[in-house]
């Protein structure tokens, strides 16, 4: 496979990508209520939730904070990993529904290798998921989370980090998933106790004095490091045990991922499961 | 011959201030339950250093030379001074019974302490360490202000729940203003004509008219998801052009911006809990607030009307003063 790929040059590569990033995006357009579902989460997170925790906060400084915060401000970033959290593993979703309609075996019948094919999904999804964010923190500035103005720049090379990571993590899962109605399963077992059992909705301090084995769930818990990528680089600080532990995760779920969608080792094929 | 003289001493008195302004500024924060003052560097942001004083300190001003520090030792009954260079106590005034706040003229002398527990106004003169008069006021006085032309003493009484007019000249009360519940602190406006009162319990500022001697306005305050019995407030501070007044709101753990145009809050600032007193440093660019349950000072950018900083001091911080350099 990669003998045939060596014959590409650099822009045909890029007329690929472009084409996949291209049909994620109309995918993303056309279906609006994905759009408006993936802003509403966030915002209902924001508008219910945290006005009931208002009082809560407050109480101690943690980095990268240097003062004390409004407990909207200190679940924005927790809310933000939280709409690529649900856009990776929908767009591991779309896989499977791919999958089942055909429209994948196009894609894999491409002559570019495999896991170029797969790591140009993945970057499209996380574009999507940006865009997605960009929304949120537009909706968020006008309800009056306070960020720093430059923050929006900051935070872009953690987005996208934080979005490969999900969004690799997603892909692996869709290898695994047969049916379209197992995506159920996935919130289940994956978004919840991923987004719950992390630092986004209380800091980890406030987990270790309530109970020391959720909080060690949540020091495993890949995605806290993703939040918190997330919060220090929109102060334009840096976590660097988070920027560690998300770009080793990434390179794992995503190898994971290209070998799980390799048809000669693959697990599609062991399960019969796959395209064709 | 003389003109050239008078540049020369121009030049180097620019020099000075020049390098005057090099110098950190430097806050100074009275923690009651340490017994301590904190010495606060604001470029560094950090406390560099902290100094025993007497027991219980409480209100803390400059004089007006910036010489030294004035601190209330209510629970040792006195007013000690230190030296600002040295950072050590160089002497102490009669200040009467547990003094809480104080207020010094403009004029640098004399100083006005409330004494909590004998029902009176202590008039010392500075220089010379003497008390000059007791003037008895009502039951439990807190608040001392001095109006800006220094004709005109405000002193509020807790349990009186009144702020009483002092006449500079016969230090005698001229009036009395009923307030609401426990009145804390007194604040005039930088040009005279009105001077704030905030009431602890009964949650309000009133506005009392400086020529009429009368409540012309009252500013209540409501912070979402806070009950109102925790909005306490206490210290006032105006901007210089008197266009902005600051009002720290005690256990609701915010600082109220108030437009004194339209007497309206508008925007409520998240600090420390239980914020007491504020400071501005001289150049007015912070606003500096003692947070006392959380053992640190919050630091507000005035220009901006945003808290940046928290910074850690010692425990039950009251007031706070900020040196020029």
């Amino acid at each position: 496979m990669t003998a045939i790929a060596q014959g590409f040059t650099f822009r045909q590569h890029l007329i690929c990508l472009r084409g996949i990033t291209w049909r994620e995006g109309l995918r993303f357009v056309h279906q609006r209520e994905r759009f408006v579902s993936a802003l509403v989460r966030p915002l209902v997170w924001l508008f219910i939730f945290a006005a009931g925790f208002r009082q809560i906060l407050g109480v101690s400084i943690i980095p990268p904070y240097e003062t004390y915060v409004l407990y909207e401000v200190y679940v924005t970033p927790g809310l933000i990993a939280m709409i690529q959290l649900f856009n990776g593993m929908q767009s591991s979703l779309s896989m499977v529904y791919d999958r089942e309609m055909g429209n994948m075996r196009m894609l894999l019948v491409s002559p570019f290798p495999r896991w170029y094919l797969l790591v140009s999904k993945l970057l499209a999804s996380t574009a999507v998921s940006i865009l997605q964010v960009a929304a949120f923190l537009i909706v968020a500035e006008l309800w009056g989370v306070d960020l720093p103005p430059w923050s929006w720049l900051t935070v872009l090379p953690a987005l996208i980090l934080v979005g490969l990571m999900l969004g690799a993590l997603g892909m692996l899962l869709s290898s695994m998933i047969k049916q379209l109605e197992n995506f159920a399963g996935v919130m289940n077992f994956v978004i919840f106790p991923m987004f719950f059992a992390s630092s986004a909705l209380y800091p980890l301090w406030l987990v270790q004095q309530s109970s020391p084995t959720v909080y060690l769930i949540c020091r495993l818990n890949p995605f806290t490091y993703g939040i918190e990528l997330i919060r220090f680089s929109l102060y334009g600080k840096l976590d660097p045990i988070a920027l560690a532990v998300v770009v080793v995760m990434t390179a794992v779920f995503m190898i994971a991922a290209i070998v799980a969608y390799d048809p000669a080792k693959g697990l599609l094929v062991r399960r019969g499961g796959g395209p064709g | 011959m003389q003109t050239a003289m008078n540049r020369i001493l121009v030049a180097a008195i620019g020099i000075l201030l020049a390098s005057g302004n090099a110098f950190a500024l430097t806050a100074y924060v009275s923690n009651e339950r340490d017994n301590t003052i904190s010495v606060v560097d604001m470029d560094q942001m950090k406390t560099i250093k902290t100094i025993d004083v007497g027991q219980r300190p409480r209100g803390i001003l400059l004089t007006k030379d910036e010489k030294d520090i004035l601190v209330c030792a209510s629970d040792d009954d006195t007013i000690q001074i230190i030296d600002r260079a040295t950072l050590q106590i160089v002497g102490s005034l009669p200040s009467g019974p547990d003094p809480e706040t104080f207020a010094l003229r403009d004029s640098g002398n004399p100083l006005y302490v409330s004494n909590e527990n004998d029902n009176m106004v202590t008039v010392i003169d500075v220089p010379t360490r003497k008390v000059l008069a007791q003037i008895p006021t009502g039951v439990e006085p807190e608040g001392m202000a001095v109006s800006p032309d220094g004709q005109t003493i405000v002193n509020t009484s807790e349990t009186t729940n009144m702020a009483h007019f002092i006449d500079y000249q016969t230090r005698k009360v001229v009036a009395n203003v009923l307030v609401d519940a426990r009145p804390r602190v007194a604040m005039f406006k930088h040009d005279g004509s009105q001077v704030w009162v905030s009431s602890e319990l009964g949650g309000t500022v009133s506005i009392i008219d400086t020529a009429k001697r009368a409540v012309v306005g009252k500013i209540n305050f409501a912070v979402q998801g806070l009950r109102s019995d925790v909005i306490q407030p206490v210290g006032i501070r105006f901007t210089k052009d008197d266009a902005t007044a600051f009002v720290a709101l005690g256990p609701a753990n915010r600082v109220a911006v108030i437009d004194t145009k339209t007497q309206k809050v508008e925007k409520y600032l998240l600090v420390g809990q239980r914020v007491w007193q504020m400071a501005f440093t001289p150049d007015e660019k912070y606003l500096l607030t003692t947070n006392g349950l959380s053992n640190d000072i919050s630091v507000i950018d005035v220009a901006d009307q945003k808290v940046i900083k928290s910074i850690q001091v010692g425990r039950l911080p009251w007031g706070v003063a900020v040196a020029a350099q």
